[in-house]
């Protein structure tokens, strides 16, 4: 067994003689501009031969100073923002800014608007997740699942578009609640405007669509032998690693940690709702995939749950028109499709935040990356990467 | 009549012919793919092209990249640079020679047309080789390697697969071969019954040359060579233009020719059941036509349903399953050949 050494000595021992033999440890620049990197992370891999050796992955590309540029923008304005960190799910990104906003005030939102806040959070993180399932076989080699699990998530854009008016940034939260439909007006008595005609049968519609789609993968890829012998054993995280780098979202129930932030926090009426956390013990590759592949049913489950239990009342509590809120900080945390998505918002008064820092989920996922890549083949590295499911607006800010 | 004409001209003339039926059913097994693929995804494929179902997609496609900037990077060895593509492409197309149509319909009937066969088409890696090492660019060098790799892991149970059909057949030529499997094997009520190989004992040795001859063609699920998520393009990174053209037409071009070498060695090649002759060297090439284009919609077929294996995996496939299964397959077939 030879060693692998990061300067690229390669020792042999035959028999007590012992021969150095010098090979040249070849640094191999992943990224900015590379297909498998999601926009353009960029990783410094020593390799030799094919395996990594080190591996240090640069961030910063994509840094857009969203957290300077929230400190000079009004709270409704920033929604806009902040639903472009993550641009797979804008609307999951938010809830919690919003949540936190109303925290402030001492304000909260109307049951109705927080149902409508819950279903788009579940549809987003669906559509999120689709967008995953077909883009990791893509990682792998295999072209044709990302047709089937995006024609099915055009379904349910619709239905986010329909409610929201836009399919990826629908800037739909409102402080105190949510939009209105056009001609409700600010107290909404006329419930039935809220949402639009056909939404319910299409929800049921396209979450029977999601759920087949979910079956057709489970045979497509998480059936098929090679992607169990690219995806089973590689890029392991382990509990402890899991925990030790902050990793949260699937990618830490993945690795078996029971945490998922909407059971544990309370910005969403998840209680009212039966649903399961989706957990799996390995930590590797494939079981990040599946995790998520669970977690859409999971939350086909919830959406099918709320919409049979809408609750009757206005969409927008009483808030002032221009909004100032009262010094104080909060820190509001929520279950984003890919983790863990936590705004710490300091307010002094006025208009604008004082300072707003961000939490995102997808930093924390690949900061674990120099640590599981060493050793691995180029190949394992890409089936690696594309599982931890992030996306670098994310990681940047 | 043709005994008449010059030998240099004939040449030339065989040479046209070879070369536009290659880049003819080349272009069309672009079309093929992209077609049939898109209705694999539930799409619809390339449409307004042609007037009609997209048919001159291909041709556009090139003419398109004929217009490309032609880009020689400065890290690269510029003669090794501009000359593999057509490496590439010659060795696909040379197979082509020995190919027969129909019973008298081919180039060049040679003795040993399988040994030719095997030396000839193992030279288009050679193309990418050179294209993998002159680019001058980390991911063209380690796709190179990969497919220098990857001929060494395929290039033997092919041959081994090979030579399991020569022994049942008893010839080397091409012509023989088919000969050989359009000989009954039984007559039952007057009829005379023969079988292709890949139904008289060559089974085994069918899915091996088929799995093989993917590996050869670095087409998923052994497209390790370019694995775009991994190496961007692999070899073909740092190509474009006339010269990308070339090597995008020698993948197609080498389909056709490995799928034609599938047909004739397995699949009864020109020949038909309750054909002979004359007519034979008439409808020959439609018939191998059409075999042709069944075992490329296999590939084809394959392509979009696998993912990509990783470069141990498929070592350890060849080496570990494909060569001891090919080697039993030699000596199951040696022995039916001695017992019947």
């Amino acid at each position: 067994m030879t060693q692998l050494d990061p300067r690229g000595i390669v020792e042999i021992s035959d028999g007590g003689v012992s021969v150095e033999l010098k090979g040249e440890a070849m640094t191999l620049n992943i990224g900015p501009q590379h297909p498998s990197t999601h926009g353009v992370l960029r990783l410094v891999a020593e390799v030799d031969g094919e395996r990594i050796a080190r591996l240090d992955p640069t961030i910063g590309y994509m840094h857009r100073g969203k957290e300077k540029l929230a400190e000079v923008r009004t709270y409704a304005q920033i929604t806009a923002l902040i639903n472009r960190i993550d641009w797979v799910s804008g609307f999951a990104n938010e809830v919690p800014f919003i949540v936190g906003v109303e925290r402030l005030l001492g304000v909260e939102a109307p049951p109705r608007a927080q149902y409508i806040r819950l279903i788009l959070t579940e549809l987003t993180r669906i559509s999120n997740h689709l967008v995953f399932a077909s883009s990791y076989p893509l990682e792998l080699g295999a072209a044709t699942p990302l047709m089937y699990a995006l024609r099915e998530r055009e379904f349910v854009l619709d239905l986010i578009e329909s409610v929201t008016g836009g399919r990826f940034h629908p800037n739909f939260n409102r402080v105190g609640g949510v939009k209105p439909a056009a001609g409700g007006g600010k107290t909404q008595k006329k419930v039935e405007l809220d949402l639009p005609a056909g939404f319910y049968a299409g929800v049921e519609k396209a979450m029977d669509r999601v759920d087949a789609v979910c079956d057709e993968l489970d045979d497509l890829v998480s059936g098929n032998e090679m992607i169990q012998a690219r995806a089973i054993g590689v890029g392991v995280i382990t509990a402890e690693d899991a925990a030790a780098y902050g990793l949260s979202g699937p990618n830490a129930r993945a690795s078996g940690i029971t945490f998922d932030l909407r059971k544990h926090e309370d910005l969403l009426p998840y209680g009212d709702f039966e649903f399961d956390v989706a957990v799996r013990h390995n930590g590797d590759s494939f079981d990040r995939y599946m995790v998520r592949i669970d977690e859409i049913r999971q939350s086909t489950r919830i959406v099918r749950q709320a919409i049979h239990s809408m609750p009757s009342s206005p969409l927008q509590a009483k808030v002032p028109r221009v909004l100032k809120v009262p010094p104080g900080s909060v820190y509001v945390r929520g279950e984003n499709p890919k983790g863990e998505m936590g705004y710490y918002i300091v307010a002094q008064g006025g208009r604008v935040p004082y300072r707003v820092k961000i939490r995102s989920a997808s930093f924390s996922n690949i900061s674990v990356m120099p640590k599981i890549a060493v050793g691995q083949l180029i190949p394992d590295l890409v089936a690696t990467m594309g599982s931890l499911d992030f996306v670098l607006g994310d990681v940047d800010r | 009549m043709i005994e008449n004409v010059p030998f240099a001209l004939l040449l030339v003339i065989k040479i046209l012919v070879v070369l536009a039926l290659m880049l003819v059913a080349a272009l069309v097994l672009i079309w093929g793919e992209l077609k049939w693929s898109a209705h694999i995804q539930s799409r619809v494929g390339p449409w307004y092209a042609g007037g009609r179902w997209g048919w001159a997609q291909p041709l556009a496609d090139a003419l398109k990249f004929l217009q490309k900037e032609d880009l020689v990077p400065d890290a690269a060895d510029d003669k090794v640079f501009r000359l593999a593509p057509y490496v590439m492409i010659a060795g696909t197309i040379a197979t082509f020679v020995v190919i027969p149509l129909g019973p008298t319909v081919v180039a060049r009937d040679l003795d040993i047309g399988v040994f030719y066969l095997l030396a000839i088409s193992s030279l288009s890696t050679l193309g990418v080789l050179m294209a993998g090492w002159s680019s001058g660019n980390k991911y063209s060098l380690i796709g190179g390697i990969r497919a220098g790799a990857q001929l060494i892991a395929y290039e033997l149970p092919l041959v081994l697969a090979v030579a399991a059909v020569a022994i049942q057949a008893g010839t080397l030529s091409l012509t023989g071969i088919v000969a050989a499997q359009a000989t009954p094997l039984w007559t039952i009520g007057g009829v005379d019954i023969a079988l292709p190989y890949v139904l008289s004992g060559q089974i085994i040795g069918f899915v091996v040359f088929l799995v093989a001859s993917l590996a050869e063609l670095n087409r998923t699920p052994f497209d390790l060579p370019l694995a775009e998520s991994e190496l961007t393009m692999g070899y073909v990174t740092e190509y474009s233009g006339l010269r990308f053209t070339m090597f995008f037409l020698g993948e197609y071009a080498g389909m056709v020719s490995i799928s034609a070498i599938i047909a004739t060695l397995y699949l009864g090649g020109f020949w038909a059941p309750g054909l002979s002759g004359d007519f034979l060297d008439f409808a020959g090439p439609f018939i191998l036509t059409i075999k042709i284009f069944l075992v490329a919609f296999l590939m084809i077929w394959i392509r979009w349903t696998y993912p990509r294996i990783r470069e141990d995996q498929l070592q350890a496939m060849a080496w570990k399953w494909l060569i001891p299964l090919t080697l039993f397959n030699i000596v199951a077939t040696a022995t039916m050949k001695v017992v019947l």
